[in-house]
Order: structure tokens, then C-alpha cells, then sequence
């Protein structure tokens, strides 16, 4: 919904009313522990794949691989509990806890409003317009780069965690369907790796386009994520 | 022949002490993980119980499986296994050829219709109807099917029988294919490794021989008892793993030292294998033990992931030496790129469109 929908739908006055209360707390806060989860497991993940240099003195002495697991184990622990909760919370939350987890594809005003974003991105579009959520192309974008590869993510990580807690542990039980798809483990940690940049390239993106819709658009989009509040700094269109 | 001869009449005919196939029987429960009283419930089953022969076939292979095999270390198991248990018809090592020879299959699948195990090392070529493979003046594919229809269960030996290997690598032009993918009513036993180490295909015979089923098998249909661990699980270098300290070159100083293989690309993270329990001639070493990194023989695909020496495999949809970090790598650096451009295109703009308001 655009910005003079919702506010005539909450029924707030035009003149007072440019903020509207989007993120619930729940999203916030999931927000901010799953991007620094995702940056421990990025920087840990990528040094478990190619570690540092060696360490000297005895073995018995050292942990150092040890510990970039464990730490890399347990961001993934916390960010799958999160993103349960961030699930559960798409359910029971408002309109705008839902809009990662699909796409309207069936909707033509959500088509025609992607156009506009696109124009609106490639300089073509003179006037941006004001969403209370997430815009169209950003709605696009979510699902396919972050929502299923933060899935997939979760799956393939436990399903390599089993291998280590071993063929009884309930790590196998729940996520060794995966190695039915892929016998040989190389490619699942193959695939891991490449979600990792997948994820990254994702999160450069997600920076810069709300960096620039803050300025831009005359609209708060990084203090929204804090406050819950978005706030709308003038009424061009 | 009398129809109720057993293991153990025939091991006794070839001479061996009743001393030595008690030892045999405690030695191969040992192995197998079993408590004492499987020992005795071995020889038990070894002394009463009808004898039941081994087919063993060859497709396309080199042979290895076999070389592991005839090497099994300990001498009592050799013995045991090769020359009195069970293997009837083995093309290779078989005295009798030509038409003698395979007189055996026909009259083991008569006399032991639904009983024999069929041991298959190397694979059928499916393409152009399996003439990739002559057996016996017929394309093996026939051979195999045919036999198999009345065997009791199919051991499938090496990652040939079981996976493909390297006969199968793309784009396999003869179209090899592993056992399961062409034997769908039986059960199969899959024994990777090139090639799988003896005692664990020995131990394996003995178990199916003795106890008439297959032994508890994993999602890939290899047994349990010797593929439910990572080479990585059991190997004696996994502490420095732990610490931290790996090889980095090969001759450096972490090398002298018996250094982690990972950086060197040692693929017993994802190796599923006893090599580094049961380990390789007579328990004498293992390639870690040696200094070299597992290259994950026992693996589906090991001979299509690119280099042994890499941790990070090559993924063929991007070119033959993209790996993942390169094509991370590459993504980022061009949408980086692709963010700084609209970043200053952007900045124009907005430049732009103020003086006009200021212009107007």
C-alpha cells in the first residue's frame, strides 16, 4: 500500500500523521540479531573454508579452529532459532511481517508498481513513490535472495553439523534427507559456500538501496528499523 | 555334491585348524563391532548352516578391488574367505575359462536359485546397448541382469559398482552407470572405495555368508559398521585440525610436523570410510598416515570435483576452474561496481534536479 492509503486508512490527518508505526518490535529486533549473526557466520564460514595460518606451539595448547567452528556453530544456532521466531511472526504480526516471505505474482497493480520502481531505479522515473513497507522491487528481490537462501543456509548447515554430532544425532534425523540429494558432502559444503555469497551480495544491495531511499526519497527507512516508525519527510507526489 | 555342506566342513577339508577358525570367527566379530558372543554365534552359523557361494562378476573396472582383496592382511582371512568360504565363479583369478567357466553360472543359478550373493565389481555401459563391455560374447549389462535375477542380494564392490567412477566421469561417453541405477528389485550393498579396503570386503562377505542378511545399512546404502564416519571423525591428526595448524606447503615445517592436510585439500571432512581406523595394509598406514590428503575415493563424484589439492571444488556451471569463492568473488566485484555507478549516477541527478528547482 502506498503512503496516502495507509494514512487514510488509519485515519490519522495528513498534516500530523506522516509517521506510520511498520516494523513491530519482533521484526526489529530480528532484524539486527540475524545481521550480525549473518556477519559472525560470513567471517567465521569463510575462514573455516580457508583457514588462517598456522598457529605455533603444541596441539594441546591450541584451539584456535576449535573456536572459529564453535563461534560459526553458534551464530547458526541463534539464527535459526530467530528466523523460527521471524516465521511464526509472518502468522501472528501485521501486513508488513509477511512481505518477505512471498510475492503477489498474481497481482497486476503489484506488477505496474514494480515497473515504476524499476524506472524508478534505471533514472527514467522523475518521482519515486512512497511505500509504508517494503517497495515492489525490494518485495521481488527479498524472497528469491535472502528469504530461501537464509533457508537453505539453515538446512545445508545443519545438515554438515550432522556429519560431525554423528549418524544417531538429531541433527542426521531432521536434515539427512539432504545428503539423499547431494551423497557426496563436498558439494553441500560446494553450495554453503556459494550461499554465503549469495548472501553477501544480497546484504551490499540491501545497504546501499536503503542508504539511498533514506536521501532520495524523503523517507526514513535505517532509523525505521530502529524506532519501528517510518517517517515521511515531505509529500512531493 | 552333498546338499547339506557347510562353511565349516569345507574349511576343515582345506586343512585348517579348528584353533585357527575359532580365531577367525572372534577376529572377523571384532572387526565387524560385535560383542564376544557373536563370535560364537559365527562359528556357529559357519558350522551349521549351508554353505552359500559367492558369484563375483567384473564390468568395467580396473581390477583394484580384487588387488585389495587378495591382499586382505590377515592370512586367516584370506584363507577363510578366498579359498573355502564361498567365491565359485571369479573370471579373473578363476582357474577354469571359457565355456567351463561359465557352466558355473548356470548351474549356481539353478542349484542356488534365490540363495547366492552376487558380488559386481565395475559397472554396465548402457550406451549403445552395453557394447562397451563384451563378457563372455555378450555386453555385460545382459550378464549382469541375468544373474542377478536370482541372487539373494547384490554386493556392490568400489565406487565403480557403487557410484560410477572414473569410467563414468563426464561425459561418459560408454554411459557407465552404477549398479542401483540398473538393478532395481534386489537389495544392494554398496562398498565404496578405489578400492574399498580389504578387510572391510571381507568382512563384509563373511557377515552376508554367515548370517544370511544384509548388514545395517546408511541413506547410500553402504554398511554402517565401517562408512557411519568421516575420515576427519577418527583421524590422528584431527587435533592439530582443532588447533589450527595445517600444512601449507608441502615440505614446510607443518609438514615435518604431521600438520593438518586441510589446506592441502584433504578431503576427509567429506570422506565416508574406515581408512583411518581399520586403515590399509595390514593397519600399516593410511595416505594421511603418509603425508598425502585423502582425494575422497569412497565419494560420489570425487573423480569430477577438480583438483585433489583444493579445499574449495571447482563448479563446472561456471567454467573449469571457478570455485566458489571466485564466483562469489566476482558477483560482489561486479555489483559493487554496479552500486558505485548508480551511486554517482545518482548523485547527478539529484544535483541536477536542485539547480532546476533553484533555477525555476
Amino acid at each position: 500500500m502506498t503512503i496516502h492509503e495507509s494514512i487514510a486508512a488509519d485515519g490519522e490527518d495528513a498534516v500530523q500523521g506522516q509517521n506510520v508505526y511498520v516494523y513491530e518490535a519482533p521484526v526489529r529486533i530480528w532484524h539486527w540479531v540475524n545481521a550480525f549473526s549473518i556477519l559472525t557466520l560470513a567471517l567465521t564460514g569463510y575462514f573455516i573454508g580457508s583457514p588462517l595460518p598456522s598457529v605455533p606451539g603444541e596441539a594441546s595448547a591450541n584451539f584456535l579452529m576449535g573456536y572459529i567452528r564453535f563461534m560459526h556453530f553458534a551464530a547458526g544456532q541463534v539464527l535459526a532459532v530467530f528466523l523460527i521466531l521471524r516465521l511464526y511472526w509472518a502468522f501472528v504480526g501485521n501486513v508488513h511481517a509477511r512481505q518477505i516471505f512471498y510475492v503477489p505474482f498474481w497481482s497486476g497493480r503489484f506488477w505496474k508498481e514494480w515497473l515504476h520502481e524499476v524506472r524508478w531505479y534505471t533514472f527514467l522515473a522523475r518521482q519515486p513513490k512512497k511505500y509504508v513497507g517494503h517497495n515492489p522491487l525490494a518485495q521481488l528481490a527479498m524472497l528469491p535472495m535472502f528469504t530461501l537462501p537464509l533457508f537453505f543456509m539453515v538446512i545445508t548447515g545443519f545438515a554438515l553439523y550432522s556429519e560431525g554430532a554423528g549418524r544417531d544425532s538429531l541433527e542426521y534425523a531432521l536434515f539427512g534427507w539432504v545428503f539423499s540429494i547431494w551423497p557426496n558432502s563436498q558439494d553441500i559444503h560446494t553450495f554453503h559456500h556459494l550461499g554465503m555469497w549469495v548472501i553477501l551480495v544480497f546484504v551490499m544491495v540491501h545497504i546501499y538501496v536503503a542508504v539511498r531511499e533514506d536521501i532520495m526519497c524523503r523517507q526514513s527507512i535505517i532509523s525505521s528499523m530502529i524506532s519501528g516508525e517510518r517517517l515521511f519527510k515531505d509529500r512531493e507526489d | 555334491m552333498a546338499a547339506a555342506e557347510t562353511f565349516y566342513d569345507v574349511i576343515r577339508r582345506q586343512g585348517i585348524t579348528r584353533r585357527s577358525f575359532t580365531k577367525f570367527c572372534s577376529l572377523t566379530a571384532a572387526s565387524l563391532g560385535f560383542g564376544s558372543g557373536a563370535a560364537r554365534a559365527m562359528a556357529m552359523a559357519l558350522e551349521t548352516k549351508e554353505r552359500v557361494p559367492v558369484i563375483w562378476m567384473h564390468g568395467l573396472e580396473c581390477t583394484c578391488c580384487s588387488e585389495s582383496f587378495i591382499r586382505s592382511a590377515h592370512p586367516l582371512v584370506k584363507d577363510v574367505v578366498l579359498s573355502m568360504i564361498s567365491l565359485d565363479y571369479d573370471d579373473t583369478i578363476m582357474a577354469a575359462a571359457g565355456h567351463q567357466a561359465e557352466a558355473i553360472l548356470e548351474e549356481t543359478k539353478e542349484k542356488y536359485k534365490g540363495k547366492f550373493v552376487l558380488a559386481v565389481e565395475g559397472n554396465p555401459p548402457l550406451n549403445e546397448d552395453g557394447m562397451f563391455c563384451i563378457d563372455g560374447g555378450r555386453p555385460f549389462v545382459e550378464k549382469l541382469k541375468w544373474m542377478a535375477e536370482d541372487a539373494f542380494a547384490i554386493i556392490a564392490w568400489g565406487t565403480c559398482a557403487s557410484w560410477g567412477c572414473v569410467q563414468a566421469a563426464k561425459p561418459n561417453p560408454t554411459q557407465a552407470t552404477p549398479i542401483d541405477k540398473v538393478i532395481l528389485d534386489k537389495p544392494i550393498i554398496k562398498v565404496p572405495g578405489c578400492p574399498p579396503i580389504a578387510e572391510v570386503m571381507t568382512g563384509v562377505v563373511t557377515f552376508i555368508t554367515t548370517f544370511g542378511k544384509l548388514p545395517e545399512l546408511d541413506r547410500q546404502g553402504r554398511p554402517k559398521m565401517f562408512y557411519s564416519q568421516r575420515i576427519h571423525d577418527k583421524c590422528y591428526r584431527r587435533p592439530h585440525f582443532d588447533a589450527g595448524q595445517f600444512v601449507e606447503e608441502w615440505d614446510d615445517e607443518g609438514a615435518r610436523k604431521g600438520y593438518c592436510l586441510y589446506r592441502m585439500g584433504c578431503k576427509g571432512p567429506t570422506t565416508y570410510n574406515a581408512c583411518s581406523t581399520v586403515r590399509w595394509n595390514g593397519g600399516v598406514s593410511f595416505p594421511i598416515q603418509s603425508g598425502h590428503g585423502c582425494i575422497g575415493c569412497s565419494e560420489d563424484g570425487f573423480w569430477d570435483n577438480g583438483s585433489f589439492y583444493d579445499r574449495l571444488t571447482n563448479l563446472h556451471q561456471f567454467g573449469i576452474e571457478a570455485n566458489a569463492d571466485k564466483v562469489g568473488l566476482t558477483a560482489a566485484g561486479i555489483v559493487g561496481g554496479a552500486i558505485a555507478a548508480h551511486a554517482a549516477v545518482s548523485a547527478v541527478k539529484r544535483v541536477a534536479s536542485k539547480r532546476e528547482k533553484a533555477g525555476a
